[in-house]
């Protein structure tokens, strides 16, 4: 991996989202100077006036898939890029956002707009994975910022990121929290959400809301089952998983919206044609 | 006759700021035509993700609003919705809320003041070659960003999107012990942050004089972060639920933005420069003594450029009274109190990193949403940016162009402006400038 020099040239870019998770870059107060030495920050338009348009080494994305001219925006980018790199719920699986693929978009429109069909905005938001390769992804709402320091470092070291697959449920039992779910009979979605925030919420003495996304083969059927065993309706177990990964399957499956359909399987209307 | 000079500045993705929008000027014969901060981030419908949810759901949702002032939209529904629901928190919750917003402050203006402002004032394009130049300035500006994200983390659990806020408190208190190690850092950065005083004070700005509208809270005792009545340099005083009674949004001919301004038409700025105009009596001591011995205090009421000092002022003051308020920290006996939902509309204003920020959620007997409605700072300060960049833009004609063009892109840097923030609401008609 090289760019102009040694350095591996970076850029750090965004489509619909915060800001947050590109801000999670900038609070890395101890590395970031290190961070702007080993690395060309090519293009951060956050950070600094200088622009870059490619090729990049590695480039990160940050947010959801919303308007047309984003899809324009990441072919290109894919097209200069060594190693795409998506960061956050948004771009990892839509984000909080993507709630309004249940809906008519015209209709959630109307709710915020006076003139909603002057929107240029696309029918479904989408990740980015549904338009162009990923070669990695950092989940979170935001990503952790220790998961970027791991990942920068492998990228110099040459080596794979460590990022565990791991349950909450794991962060939370090392950093010895109580059980919310079985001592409090709280909803904490921790067996089924990605490790990597370190267990926050439960550390609050709150359930897990999910920003991680699913884990590999998580069981949501049985943790909805254990909702409904503390009390509550089939309708507000399901609505647990509407958050900021509502996208990202098998939460979606598990949501129930009263009085809209589902929306399609992924790749249906808004998708993008080249794919 | 004679033929027409037309000028045009654009900058198609303005850089150092939070989110996306482009910058569009153009002057004809001298005269200004036409000046507009456009906003082209796509829009998330924030106003309808709410609907249909409960209030601890939406004080997690709307944080997602703003990756760099969570609190700000956090703070503002949890108020909201106590004040209809008629929730008495514990003088100690407030405190640690008080504490949260503090540590947003902090994070917030060491962010813009040294990564995102300061390098225009030395002609560079980051913070990078800033710290090429003299790294310690950049350090500086770090290390205040990290204690302020510090104190996010143990009040919050982390710095962007925080987890601890709730309907009648938070979910957990901290221990007075968990401070202890935080309370020792704000000494330090309490001298950095008057370290950042002097540096920006130092700083030479344009010369731009415009007398504006200026709307802020005001607190009898307090300086104005989570409540307090609207205030404004022209006399308007109501209570800060009543924000639609004096403001409305308006559909502005050519970008379809929404622009906040006053029933009576007038653009007015938010922010620490209001907030220091009209409620600056009330900052930590040090503070105003930072301010006086700054010698600018007169000129950044009206030069906008010098927004930067006002930022730092507040540095000052947020390190002081965090630690202050850590000082006089008992935990509480429960982190949170039992409520009721009551029907009827939830409003409330706080004061943002970038402004006054004002909410409202109707809800129904359950307590679920069944309306909502946002207003961020940046929107309500987009008629006053225009407006400045139209008074400024004569007196920088005759400079090259790219460095008219660098000026007015400084310019709009000023203001701080949130763009992520802005852009859940606005409209985004776009329509392409003639080059």
């Amino acid at each position: 991996m090289a760019g102009n020099g040694t350095r591996p040239r970076v850029g750090v870019v965004k489509l619909t989202s915060c800001d947050g998770c590109q801000l999670a870059i900038l609070d890395l107060e101890d590395e970031l100077l290190a961070i702007a030495e080993r690395f060309e920050l090519a293009d951060f338009p956050e950070a600094t006036s200088n622009r870059w348009s490619g090729p990049f080494d590695v480039l990160f994305v940050e947010g959801s898939v919303s308007a047309p001219e984003q899809v324009e925006r990441l072919h290109e980018l894919r097209a200069r890029t060594t190693t795409l790199v998506v960061i956050g719920a948004c771009a990892t699986a839509g984000g909080i956002q993507a709630l309004r693929n249940w809906g008519d978009v015209t209709d959630w429109g109307r709710s915020v707009y006076p003139d909603p069909s002057l929107l240029p905005v696309l029918d479904r938001v989408t990740p980015v994975s549904e338009h162009v390769k990923v070669d990695a992804e950092l989940r979170g709402c935001p990503v952790s910022t220790d998961q970027l320091r791991e990942f920068l470092g492998a990228l110099l070291a040459g080596r794979r990121p460590f990022l565990p697959d791991e349950a909450v449920c794991l962060e939370c039992k090392r950093r010895g929290f109580p059980c919310v779910l079985v001592s409090g009979a709280t909803t904490c979605l921790g067996p089924v959400t990605r490790a990597g925030c370190g267990a926050i919420c439960p550390a609050f003495g709150r359930g897990c809301y999910g920003c991680f996304g699913p884990r590999e083969q998580p069981n949501v059927s049985a943790l909805v089952a254990q909702f409904e065993r503390i009390g509550l309706s089939a309708d507000e177990a399901g609505r647990r998983f509407a958050g900021f990964t509502n996208g990202a399957e098998p939460f979606r499956a598990a949501i129930p919206i009263e009085g809209a359909a589902r929306p399609a399987a992924a790749a249906s209307e808004g998708g993008d044609a080249r794919n | 006759m004679h033929a027409t000079d037309e000028r045009t500045y654009h900058v198609d993705e303005l850089t150092r700021v939070e989110g996306e929008g482009s910058l569009h000027l153009r002057v004809r014969d001298g005269e200004v035509v036409e000046a507009r901060l456009r906003i082209f981030e796509a829009p998330r419908f924030f106003e309808r993700i709410v609907v249909g949810r409960t209030p601890d759901e939406v004080i997690d949702i709307v944080a997602r609003i703003c990756g760099i002032c969570p609190i700000a939209y956090q703070l503002t529904a949890v108020h909201a919705f106590e004040h209809l629901f008629g929730v008495d928190v514990d003088p100690q919750v407030r405190s640690l809320r008080r504490l949260l917003y503090c540590g947003e402050w902090i994070e917030s203006h060491a962010l813009h003041v040294y990564l995102l402002h300061a390098p225009d004032f030395l002609g560079l394009p980051s913070a990078i070659e800033l710290a090429q130049l003299d790294r310690a300035i950049v350090e500086r500006g770090l290390r205040l960003k990290k204690i302020g994200n510090e104190i996010l983390t143990i009040v919050g659990g982390r710095p962007i999107h925080p987890v601890s806020l709730r309907v009648g408190g938070l979910y957990r208190a901290p221990r007075p012990s968990e401070l202890a190690g935080l309370r020792r850092e704000l000494d330090e950065a309490r001298e950095l942050a008057l370290e950042t005083v002097r540096m920006v004070a130092a700083f030479d700005a344009p010369a731009f004089a415009a007398r504006r509208l200026l709307v802020s809270l005001r607190h009898p005792d307090e300086y104005p972060m989570n409540e307090g009545r609207i205030v404004s340099s022209d006399g308007l005083d109501l209570p800060a639920h009543d924000w639609e009674d004096a403001f409305r949004e308006e559909q502005v001919e050519g970008t379809s933005a929404l622009h906040a301004r006053t029933h009576g038409g007038e653009a007015y700025l938010l922010g620490p420069t209001a907030r220091i105009a009209l409620a600056g009596d009330l900052l930590h001591p040090l503070a105003r003594e930072a301010l006086a011995a700054s010698g600018q205090a007169d000129e950044l009421a009206t030069n906008v450029f010098r927004s930067i000092l006002a930022r730092a002022v507040e540095l000052v003051h947020a390190t002081a009274e965090a630690a202050e308020l850590i000082d006089a920290y008992r935990r509480p006996a429960q982190p949170a109190v039992a409520w009721q939902p009551v029907a009827g509309s939830a409003t409330w204003a706080t004061e943002a990193p970038r402004g006054l920020l004002f909410h409202r959620y109707d809800v129904d007997e359950a307590g679920i949403v069944r309306k909502a409605r946002i207003v961020p700072p940046t929107s309500q300060n987009q008629a006053a940016i225009e407006a400045d960049l139209a008074r400024f833009a004569p007196t920088v004609l005759d400079l090259p162009h790219e460095e008219a063009t660098r000026r007015f892109a400084q310019l709009i840097r000023s203001y701080d402006p949130c763009i992520s923030c802005a852009a859940h609401f606005l409209d985004l008609r776009i329509e392409e400038a003639p080059q």
